[in-house]
């Protein structure tokens, strides 16, 4: 099927199987920032915004995504500038391997526009459903704290 | 990507009529509604192929009113975060909100949906316990009309439901909730995030004094299906809260329930905690 999405503020078509992975066809459109971890929804690397809303794109079919508005890591950046929470994460130390890092920003995305000015809980929640080997989370959630410093 | 795609298809019919049409022409086919349990099932290669009608045109099954009668009405489709920030729930369905911010993270709790934790039948599932709890009865939908069923009796077996072929699940009603009902909803897990449960519990109770005058218990992940705690409730409802009882109760849990050995946990432990969390209900909670 040919669905009409918005991706990252541009009107096109997607085209696959209604069921394939939101994720797979995003990757085979070149947006290779959304990463696949774990393929069932545990780990979140795969997580883009669907009118603003985080989900993981390894479980919402392309059927879903007609006529939505997508945004993926490449989206978050304009085309010089990193938008303050990647800021937040290269300065305080919230990336390091980097795979779960688009989740992480896309997952931190949608909490600071719904909690501008969040608490270490509410931090905490959002980022729940996203994985992260390497860190130990404590400078994640310092990023997070860090771009919501940087947002005000 | 594992699974063959070419063995399935999946149509998002225009409305909701459409949609029970679908079902009702194509024999086997299934309802999709968020997906966040079938993509796991496809991807790992075990969804069963064929045809599958999603409802993402269907808005009347999502979102909560609160009928004039009281009580509230949930859309099959209202997913966990609609739950979540629901002003709706307040009023006396707490813990509603609370099994829906337990399940999964903010990702899953935006695409899952109520129905789909329903009529995805599994027993470590958090919502069913509670709807339980409430006493919920649930609206089937087919093309051939609509029928209301007591939730407590929709479960009929390991992934067997009370439903027909071409039915769906399409809304869920709780009834109003009476004066003086105390709650009490723990979700037990390997860690507080994400986890699927080792065992979930939903109870209300409503006292008069030390003497208990109704209650309504219901366990995830001790049973087959989501399992209301008939015998426990029975050696509780006209009786004096105390130790005896209390002991009588718990007595009758744990020989009703059949908990299994598995990856998450074991049906030792399963028991253990069961006991442990009627326990605190009775107690903690019940005691006020």
């Amino acid at each position: 099927m040919r669905v009409a999405v918005t991706l990252n503020g541009r009107p096109l078509w997607l085209d696959g199987h209604p069921m394939a992975r939101l994720l797979d066809v995003l990757r085979a459109s070149g947006m290779t920032g959304t990463k696949e971890g774990c393929g069932e929804g545990e780990c979140g690397a795969c997580a883009v915004l669907l009118d603003g809303r985080l989900v993981n794109s390894c479980l919402t079919p392309l059927a879903h995504a007609e006529g939505m508005s997508i945004t993926t890591i490449e989206g978050v950046a304009t085309e010089s500038t990193l938008h303050a929470i990647q800021s937040a994460f290269l300065e305080c130390g919230g990336a390091q391997c980097g795979i779960c890092t688009p989740g992480m920003v896309l997952a931190a995305y949608e909490l600071l526009w719904r909690h501008p000015d969040p608490t270490e809980d509410q931090i905490r929640i959002a980022l729940a459903g996203n994985l992260c080997r390497c860190t130990g989370y404590m400078r994640i959630f310092a990023s997070v704290l860090e771009a919501a410093r940087k947002l005000r | 990507m594992t699974a063959s795609l070419a063995n399935y298809e999946l149509v998002t019919p225009d409305s909701l009529a459409e949609v029970l049409d679908d079902l009702a022409a194509h024999p086997g086919a299934r309802p999709f509604a968020g997906g966040t349990d079938l993509m796991v099932v496809l991807e790992a290669g075990h969804l069963p192929a064929g045809r599958y009608v999603s409802m993402a045109n269907c808005p009347q099954l999502r979102g909560m009113e609160r009928p004039v009668a009281g009580g509230l009405v949930i859309g099959a489709l209202t997913t966990f975060t609609e739950i979540r920030e629901s002003e709706a729930i307040d009023a006396g369905f707490g813990m509603l909100k609370q099994a829906a911010s337990d399940t999964g993270g903010v990702a899953t709790q935006n695409r899952g949906t109520i129905g789909g934790n329903i009529a995805n039948a599994s027993p470590a599932a958090d919502t069913p316990p509670v709807l339980i709890a409430y006493d919920a009865a649930l609206e089937l939908l087919s093309s051939a009309g609509s029928r209301r069923v007591p939730y407590a009796a929709f479960h009929r077996g390991y992934k067997e439901m009370d439903l027909q072929p071409g039915e769906i699940v399409a809304r869920i009603l709780l009834p109003a909730r009476g004066v003086g009902w105390r709650d009490h909803f723990r979700k037990v897990g390997t860690r507080r995030a994400q986890a699927i449960s080792k065992v979930c519990f939903a109870g209300s109770i409503l006292m008069d004094g030390a003497r208990i005058l109704d209650v309504r218990i219901a366990l995830g992940s001790v049973a087959p299906t989501v399992v209301r705690a008939t015998a426990a409730e029975a050696a509780l409802r006209g009786r004096t809260l105390d130790a005896q009882t209390v002991a009588a109760a718990i007595d009758a849990l744990t020989s009703a329930i059949a908990p299994i050995d598995d990856i998450r946990s074991t049906a030792r432990y399963r028991t253990r905690v069961a006991a442990n969390l009627l326990r605190e209900f009775l107690t903690q909670r019940a005691a006020g």
